[in-house]
């Protein structure tokens, strides 16, 4: 079905190290001590809370609704009391805290009533909707929602199913497609469905062999439009942009989506995920985590969603020179600051990490302009000249050099015989430019903000002196007999005289201001001083008494 | 912290000029065997001056001095400063070329990584303005004895007559002003081997030889040697065919001179040279297009150093103007 396959540029082929944790079944973890269960689901959207503390929950009972369009539901993982909901640190590199659900677990398990879903009997719109509650993500990467993804329906040629786990030491899709092959393509032939796709391509990097074999004899059973596809072992060929490269040759550059190309591209633990959603009727609520690196037992085990890293590792037995955890694969993954961070749908894999199996990179060394790392780039960047112009703060020149089509995927720091940390110039750049975009923004609403308060007070001042203006003329016009109704004699004098010169008229007007001001004044006197008792104005009598001698006091020590 | 990639390759700087060191071998052997041994000692004097040097001018920048020794960079820099001053220079006149590529060149623009032009290119130029007699004193190759040469580089009397001769480059240029003089003619002295200057001309093969390795290392790519060799084979061969009588064949100016040092140690030097595949290839035909003018209707007999820094200066226009096609950006180039 597929002719032959297409390259990318660039790419790292490090030490694959997936023997490791690849050999031994997927584990079912035991249930946790306690569940921290986060609200937001992706960067993009938070999902509001539907349970109080003290509420008792079932396994896969909605306890987060999803907002906005890209929202998507959130569940209990398992049966068991809701303890708090409070702020817990969440799996992110800045180890900031985000809204989060904490479960203590009753050790039963016990299901939510679970009716599979037959989207072939509803509007293609409900069963998008049935995925998004049931809370389908992406596993693979960013975590975009599956919904989403699956657009409007048409226009899509190829679906792709993203096996290649391209990242060293990740073992969890080579486990899941070697075990549950026959689910990983039934999703896939919903998703071909719900998305109108003709042809599935599901591409996993020859270096699983096994993994190949199982996915094949499953899809043998499908049909002819299903292919199963060798890639070469070349990180990051599991990159999605990449992968649909190397499969289809379509170039999808920074800011365009698969769809706007005809192709779009779901991870093989998605397309699980949303078998066992329509089949089942099971929210997302587990996923397979590969433990691995510097540890006793390292393996592939089905994690609930919630579970905290440290009470994972337990089963894979750190080794005593453990140092840190990465958490993802060594070339984009993190550096975990907290273990209490719990397993989302996107943690495929905890690496414990030592010096000696990870070592700390040798001193930076001055770059020189040998273009490994062009070589390398994946996104046929000049990584060095983005290195230059980071360097020298010159955002204008990187971004003009592409710096928003980098991937971070790491090959250019990898390469480097320099050791100079690419990626993080990258960042860093990247950081920059938004915060002054964002700076930019903040002070042209400024500007507007103060131009239009410029704008007001003009106004104000105009409407002011109109209004002015206007009681001057109507008091003009009012003033003869204003005059006479002012004050007793002198407005009698004044009415006297009928050729009132203007002088005369304006002191009539002073005089009558003036009466109003002596009536107004009256009628305004404080009262509070006059029922005053005997003894508070003795009282006020003494304070004042000694103000006056202080007074006095004061003015004697100024020299 | 540390931020991802958490692996590298093991690659570092050391690593690159290692295997330009390690290049370099088949050519010095060549060198000290066939043509002068002295160069041996030159290499000696060079190297311990460019580590001094470095290592004076990062103690007044107030830098690190170990890792910068230790990258091997001056080492390179120095051996290839050798590799193109003519080996019978005194001593003081090889420690002078080093000095100036690496104070002058090298750190007084920033250092390892910071220097627009190529060091050795620059010492070399520098050197033939203020010396040019001392710079063309070549000796035939095998004909002195060590101690002779020995006395050349380190004595302060220099008895060159009959001792020094003519480069071929330089007595085919010298020779063809002759009223009917033929490049056959000339070259049929004795001063000529099979190709070229008699001796010299196996410097070729060997400096290709440790190219090769460069080539297969992984430390250069393709594009520049083969743009300089195929320019400067193209134009050579184009004046040749014309008028055989007057211009040199493509072999002779490929075997004479700093061709092939150029091609593969020269012109590679990531630091001052151009950095996009299509602006290597540029810059490469450049110097060959450049050097052969110079060669051939220029002054000075060897025209490759000038050569390379015209072509440095060029190397940020070319560079802007080449940029490769970002991933997904079809048809349009990615700037």
């Amino acid at each position: 079905m597929i002719s032959r396959l297409f390259n990318f540029r660039g790419g790292v082929k490090p030490e694959s190290h997936k023997t490791e944790s690849s050999g031994t079944p997927i584990d079912q973890a035991p249930l946790p001590k306690r569940l921290v269960i986060p609200l937001r689901q992706s960067i993009r959207s938070t999902a509001r809370c539907l349970v109080e503390p003290g509420q008792k929950v079932l396994k896969g009972e909605h306890i987060g609704q999803g907002e906005g369009s890209l929202g998507t539901g959130v569940h209990a993982s398992t049966s068991g009391t809701v303890v708090e909901i409070a702020p817990y640190p969440m799996a992110h590199a800045s180890g900031l805290e985000t809204l989060s659900v904490v479960i203590a677990p009753d050790g039963e398990d016990r299901w939510i009533d679970r009716v599979p879903f037959d989207y072939r009997k509803v509007s293609r719109e409900e069963a998008l909707g049935w995925l998004r509650s049931c809370g389908i993500h992406g596993m693979g990467g960013a975590g975009f929602p599956t919904h989403v993804k699956l657009g409007s329906g048409t226009g899509i040629d190829t679906l792709v199913i993203n096996g290649a786990e391209c990242e060293p030491w990740i073992t969890c899709d080579d486990r899941l497609m070697r075990e549950r092959a026959a689910g990983v393509l039934s999703g896939a032939m919903i998703l071909r469905e719900l998305i109108g796709a003709r042809r599935v391509l599901v591409g996993i990097e020859d270096n699983k062999p096994d993994a190949i074999e199982r996915m094949r004899a499953a899809a043998s059973t499908i049909g002819d439009d299903v292919a199963v596809v060798a890639v070469p072992t070349l990180y990051p060929a599991g990159g999605e942009k990449q992968l649909i490269r190397v499969l289809t040759g379509i170039e999808i550059p920074q800011g365009k989506f698969g769809t706007d190309f005809g192709v779009q591209c779901f991870n093989v633990g998605t397309a699980h995920a949303v078998h066992r959603a329509i089949h089942f009727g099971e929210p997302l609520l587990s996923r397979i985590v590969t433990l691995t690196g510097n540890v006793a037992h390292p393996g592939n085990h089905e994690v609930l969603l919630g579970t905290q890293v440290a009470e994972l590792l337990a089963l894979a037995g750190p080794k005593a020179d453990t140092d840190r955890y990465i958490m993802g694969g060594p070339m984009m993954g993190i550096e975990l600051q907290s273990l209490g961070v719990p397993v989302t749908a996107t943690t495929n894999c905890i690496i414990a990490a030592s010096p000696t199996l990870f070592p700390p990179p040798p001193p930076e060394q001055p770059c020189i302009r040998c273009g490994e790392c062009a070589r390398a780039c994946p996104a046929d960047l000049q990584p060095f000249e983005l290195y230059w112009f980071s360097r020298a703060k010159n955002f204008g020149k990187a971004q003009e050099y592409h710096l928003f089509d980098c991937i971070e995927c790491g090959c250019c720091a990898y390469v480097c015989p320099s050791h100079i940390p690419l990626v993080d110039y990258f960042r860093f750049s990247k950081g920059e430019i938004w915060a002054r975009e964002r700076e930019r923004t903040a002070s042209d609403q400024a500007r507007a903000r103060f131009e239009f308060r410029n704008f007001r007070q003009e106004r104000e001042k105009a409407e002011k002196a109109a209004k002015l203006a206007a009681k001057a003329a109507e008091t003009r016009a009012k003033l003869p007999e204003a005059a006479a109704t002012a004050a007793g004699t002198a407005a009698a004098a004044v009415a006297a005289e009928p050729a009132a010169s203007p002088e005369d008229l304006k002191k009539a007007l002073v005089a009558a201001a003036l009466a109003r001001a002596k009536q107004q004044k009256a009628a305004v006197t404080p009262k509070n001083t006059d029922s005053l008792s005997a003894e508070t104005q003795a009282e006020i009598a003494a304070i004042d008494a000694r103000r006056e001698k202080r007074n006095t006091q004061d003015a004697d020590k100024t020299p | 912290m540390l931020n991802s990639p958490y692996i590298r390759k093991p690659a570092s700087v050391q690593g690159v000029m290692l295997a330009v060191l390690v290049a370099l071998t088949p050519a010095i052997a060549v060198y000290a065997s066939q043509i002068a041994a002295v160069v041996l000692v030159n290499l000696a004097i060079a190297t311990a001056t460019a580590m001094a040097g470095e290592a004076f001018v990062l103690k007044l920048r107030g830098r690190p001095i170990a890792p910068a020794l230790s990258d091997l960079s001056a080492v390179v820099t120095a051996w290839l400063v050798v590799l193109c001053f003519p080996p019978i220079l005194p001593w003081w006149a090889t420690m002078l070329g080093v000095l100036i590529a690496i104070v002058a060149v090298k750190h007084l623009y920033g250092g390892l990584g910071q220097n627009p032009f190529n060091p050795a290119m620059v010492a070399y130029c520098a050197m033939i303005v203020a010396f040019p007699a001392l710079m063309s004193q070549w000796p035939p190759a095998g004909q002195l004895d060590f101690q002779t040469q020995l006395g050349l580089v380190l004595g302060g009397v220099r008895e060159l007559d009959g001792v020094a001769s003519a480069t071929a480059l330089d007595a085919v240029k010298t020779g063809l002003r002759a009223a009917g003089a033929t490049v056959d003619a000339i070259m049929s002295a004795g001063s000529f081997g099979v190709i070229a200057g008699r001796g010299w001309e196996w410097l070729a093969p060997a400096y290709a030889a440790g190219g090769a390795y460069l080539l297969a290392c992984g430390v250069i790519t393709w594009h520049m040697p083969a743009a300089f060799l195929a320019a400067l084979t193209v134009v050579s061969g184009a004046f040749w065919l014309a008028n055989p009588g007057q211009f040199a064949s493509p072999l002779f100016h490929l075997a004479s001179g700093g061709a092939m040092l150029g091609a593969f140690f020269i012109v590679t030097d990531p630091v001052s040279g151009a950095t996009t595949p299509r602006g290597k290839l540029i810059f490469a035909a450049g110097v060959a297009l450049v050097a052969y003018i110079i060669r051939v209707f220029g002054a000075f007999p060897e025209g490759i150093a000038f050569a390379v820094l015209l072509m440095n200066i060029c190397v940020p226009l070319i560079d802007m103007n080449t940029q490769p096609r970002v991933f997904g950006y079809r048809g349009d180039k990615a700037r």
